[in-house]
This record gives C-alpha cells, structure tokens and sequence, in this order.
C-alpha cells in the first residue's frame, strides 16, 4: 500500500517534469511543422467516425431515458434544452475524451514504446535529431488542438441524436428544435466547458508520449505502456474534469 | 571475389594522423552493477577499432557512451577534441552530426519508407538542400549499399541483411567522419554477415571513415580491424592486431577462439 502511493507520486513527478519540458522546448526555433499536420491529421480527422458514432448515441439515448422523467413533470418540451446543456457542459467533453485516451493515447504509448524499444528513438538521438521536439512536442500540440474541435462535432452530432430521439416519439420540427437549443445556451455554459477540452487534450497528449517515451525492456514493455497510457490519461481526465467543475462554479 | 581483395587491401596498419577519440578512466554503473571501471583507451584518425567482448562486459554501454546517450559517471571522452561529457545539448548535436551509428536492429523507422529514412536524417543535418538534391544523395547512398530498388519499400518488407545495408546508408548519407558498427553482422547468415564485412571495408576506402565495430563475429574483427581491444569487466583486457590476441596465451582471452 505504502509503496503503491509512493509509486503514484513518483509517476505524476515524472509526468509534471516530462510536461515542463513541453513548455521549454516549444518556444524554441524549429516547429516540426510537417510532423505536426500528421498527427492532427491522425488525431483529428481519423477520429471522426468513432466520434460520429458515440456523439449520435450519446443525444439519442440521452433523449430517449429521459423522456419518461420528464414527461412525470410535464416537462417535455425542455427536453432539447436539457440535452444540448447536458451534451455541451458535461457528457460531449467527458465521453469524447474518453474515446480519444482510448483511441490515441493508447496509439502514442505504443507507437512510441515500440519505438523505444527498437532504438528508433536513440537512432534519431545519435542523427542530431531531438525525439522530444519530434515525437511528443507535434502529437501533445495535434491532441491539444483536436480534442476541442472534436468536442464541438461530438456537440453539434450529439445535439442531432437528440432530435432524431424527439422525432422518434412525437415528430419533430428541426428548425424549432435547434431555436429552442440555441436559445436555451449561454455564453458561460460553453466557455468553461471548451476550456477543460484543451487540458483533455494535452493531457491525452502528453501521457500517451510519457508512457511510451519511457518504455523500457521487450516488447511486453509496449503493451504496457498502452494499457498504462490509457489508465493515467482517463483518470486525469476525469481529475481535470472534476477541478473544472469546481472552478466553473466559482466563477461563472 | 573483387570485393574480398579489397578487404585483405584494408587489412593494414592504422594511419596515424593523431588521436581521434580517446577515453579516460570512464566509470558507468547502474545501480550496484559497475558496466565500466575505469576503462582508458584511444582511436587514431582513420583507424577501424574492433571492440570484443562477453555480453555484459560494457561494450554497447561504451558506445552510447561516446554518442551521449548514455551519461557516464565520471571521467572524460574526448570527440574531435572536446569533452563529449561535459558538452550541452546543442554541443553534443555538433559531434553527433559528424557521427554515424549502425544500430544492431538497424533502428530504421518503421512508419517511413526507405526514402523517406534516408530524407528524414538528411534535411535535418542540412536543411538548405533542395530536394532534388536530396533525391540524388539518396539514390547515391542506396547505390553505394546495393538497393536501389527498395527505395519505396518499408522497413517491414526488407529482410535482416537488407535493413541493415538501409541502416548503413542512413549513418552514412551524412557523410560522417566516425562510424559505429554495434553488432553489424549479428542474426545474419554467413553469407549476408561475410556481405556486411565487405561493406564495412569498402566504405572505410570511399569515406575514408575512423570505425569502431562491436563484435562477436571473429570473421568480422579478422578482416575489419586494424587494432582490436578486449573488454572484461568494464575495462580493458588486452589490445593489438588480430594475430595478436589470436596468439594470446590468456586462457580468457583465448576463449574466444575456442569452437
């Protein structure tokens, strides 16, 4: 028990001091730019099926179970309101970044595991080349940037879920659907809620290059640092999320 | 049978042109195991230096030693003149460029093809070239290993000989003025291993290359050495030509050419 904890605070002081060098070496000349369009590429576009998926069936049963509630108060109508809040604030940034640690930071712990563990990483080393600005300077920048434009899809399918749920039971009107949406949201329930989708990012980002940048043995190694990436990245999404809520209440 | 002459012209003495490396009382542990205990020696300018030893007796640790990749304890190594341990990163990226590394796995990147390995290193020693540029130092390294043809293959689709000639031609597209060779003929077949040897001399001539070959392959330490050191502990045991450490009385040392 005792050294379980002390492993966990000696991996998040890995983690911290591996993410501090993110923030020194991004300020230095020579972006890998071309590397960088790649991996948004990997990240952003390759992701869009499982995120149209999840988006739509997030809406859509969140529609759906909540009918029976709302219908006991006579509250039907506030369903699109409640949902596209719901998908917005919460469930949309949570569920999607969950999906991507799943997705990509799993993919990043083992591309780059296997990597290390071939000696790819020390053959760019050995040829000048720094791994850290190529490898995890360009795939934390691409999840950064990503994982909120995904959440703005995950939104907007999510809120489309929601209408095919209404139409469903009790046909459906989509322009006045999405005036009642639209209508219902405010400037503070989107802001706040985007903000943490760059932290997701970052942290999805950067976990998944710790893991595999520090692999080390055989090639069990690499599985381990996929499974591990995933683990570390959904916990500290759910820990972000958790902070964001607090600070979200504080403040808006 | 052309190439096999060439490698018995190489077989001479090291040309004496002053020290080009040279390591002094280096000490490398990790944990309570001591890899190296105070190992001291030197490479001339243009000398081929084959290292032997057992596993475990702080060969591969010595060369990532020498290219930074591994920090050494204490002790100095000196690269072109300067201390290797003590530099900065930028420093050290300045000896590493003149460096090129033949990895036993090759490291050859997976996600890219052949060209785009031997690109990759290129524009980021020299990011002025144009890419026709590029192209023709590429097709001149791939001439120089033998495949030209697998240009736009993957690393996957190559068989061990093969990524270690691509591997070659990656170190050596920087035209480098040292070479490392850890294990160059390891997991091959004796065809293939006695092909890799003859590449070893045939660049040495065309590069005119200082080499350091880690090896197990007594083959390879025969016909690429001009001076051979032996590693036991983490220092060294005993240096010379191949005949001899062939010849030495040492009942370790001798081991080695025991079937």
């Amino acid at each position: 028990m005792e050294s379980d904890l002390k492993n966990s605070f000696l991996l998040i002081g890995s983690i911290a001091s591996f993410s501090v060098r993110f923030f020194r070496e991004i300020f230095k000349p020579g972006f890998e730019f071309k590397e960088f369009i790649r991996q948004c590429f990997a990240v952003g576009y390759r992701s869009l099926p499982l995120v149209t998926i999840t988006g739509f069936i997030m809406g859509l049963v969140l529609t759906i179970q909540s009918r029976p509630a709302m219908s006991k108060f006579g509250a039907e109508s506030w369903i699109p309101s409640m949902v596209s809040l719901s998908l917005i604030r919460e469930i949309a940034p949570v569920i999607t970044a969950l999906i991507c640690a799943g997705r990509i930071s799993s993919g990043m712990g083992a591309e780059l595991g296997s990597m290390k563990v071939t000696e790819q990483i020390d053959a760019m080393e050995v040829a000048a080349i720094n791994p850290y600005r190529y490898l995890v300077i360009t795939r934390t920048m691409a999840t950064t940037l990503m994982i909120p434009i995904l959440v703005f899809y995950a939104d907007l399918i999510g809120i489309m879920g929601g209408f095919v749920g209404i139409s469903m039971h009790s046909g459906g009107n989509l322009q006045h659907y999405f005036s009642t949406v639209f209508d219902s949201l405010e400037y503070e329930d989107i802001l706040p809620a985007t903000i943490k989708t760059f932290f997701f990012g970052f942290f999805i980002g950067i976990i998944g290059c710790y893991e595999g940048f520090n692999a080390s043995g055989g090639t069990a190694s690499v599985g381990k640092a996929a499974n591990s990436a995933v683990v570390s990245a959904s916990l500290s999404i759910f820990i972000i999320d958790m902070i964001a809520v607090q600070l979200t209440d504080l403040f808006f | 049978m052309q190439t096999r002459e060439i490698i018995q012209d190489t077989h001479r003495e090291p040309a004496a042109e002053g020290v080009l490396i040279e390591f002094k009382d280096v000490y490398k542990s990790y944990g309570d195991n001591k890899v190296l205990n105070g190992i001291n020696f030197s490479i001339n300018k243009g000398e081929n230096l084959v290292i032997l030893g057992k596993s475990g007796s702080g060969k591969s640790v010595t060369v990532k030693c020498l290219v930074g990749l591994t920090k050494v304890d204490s002790g100095e190594i000196i690269v072109f003149g300067k201390d290797i341990t003590k530099l900065n990163e930028d420093g050290l990226n300045s000896v590493r460029m003149k460096i090129g590394f033949l990895f036993q796995s090759a490291a050859l990147y997976d996600s890219m093809t052949v060209r785009q390995n031997l690109v990759f290193t290129l524009q980021h020693h020299n990011k002025k070239l144009t890419e026709a540029q590029m192209e023709s130092y590429v097709m001149d390294a791939l001439k120089n290993v033998g495949l030209l043809e697998s240009i736009d293959k993957f690393p996957a689709e190559l068989s061990g000989g093969m990524k270690k000639r691509i591997g070659l031609a990656r170190a050596l597209i920087i035209q480098p003025e040292i070479m490392i060779y850890d294990e160059p003929t390891g997991g091959l077949d004796t065809i293939t291993a006695r092909e890799i040897i003859d590449l070893i001399s045939e660049i040495k001539i065309k590069y005119k290359t200082t080499s350091i070959i880690i090896t197990h392959d007594l083959t390879c330490a025969k016909y690429n050495s001009d001076r051979i050191i032996v590693l036991k502990d983490g220092v060294v045991k005993t240096e010379g030509h191949f005949r001899d450490i062939e010849n030495n009385t040492d009942e370790w040392v001798r081991s080695f050419f025991e079937k």
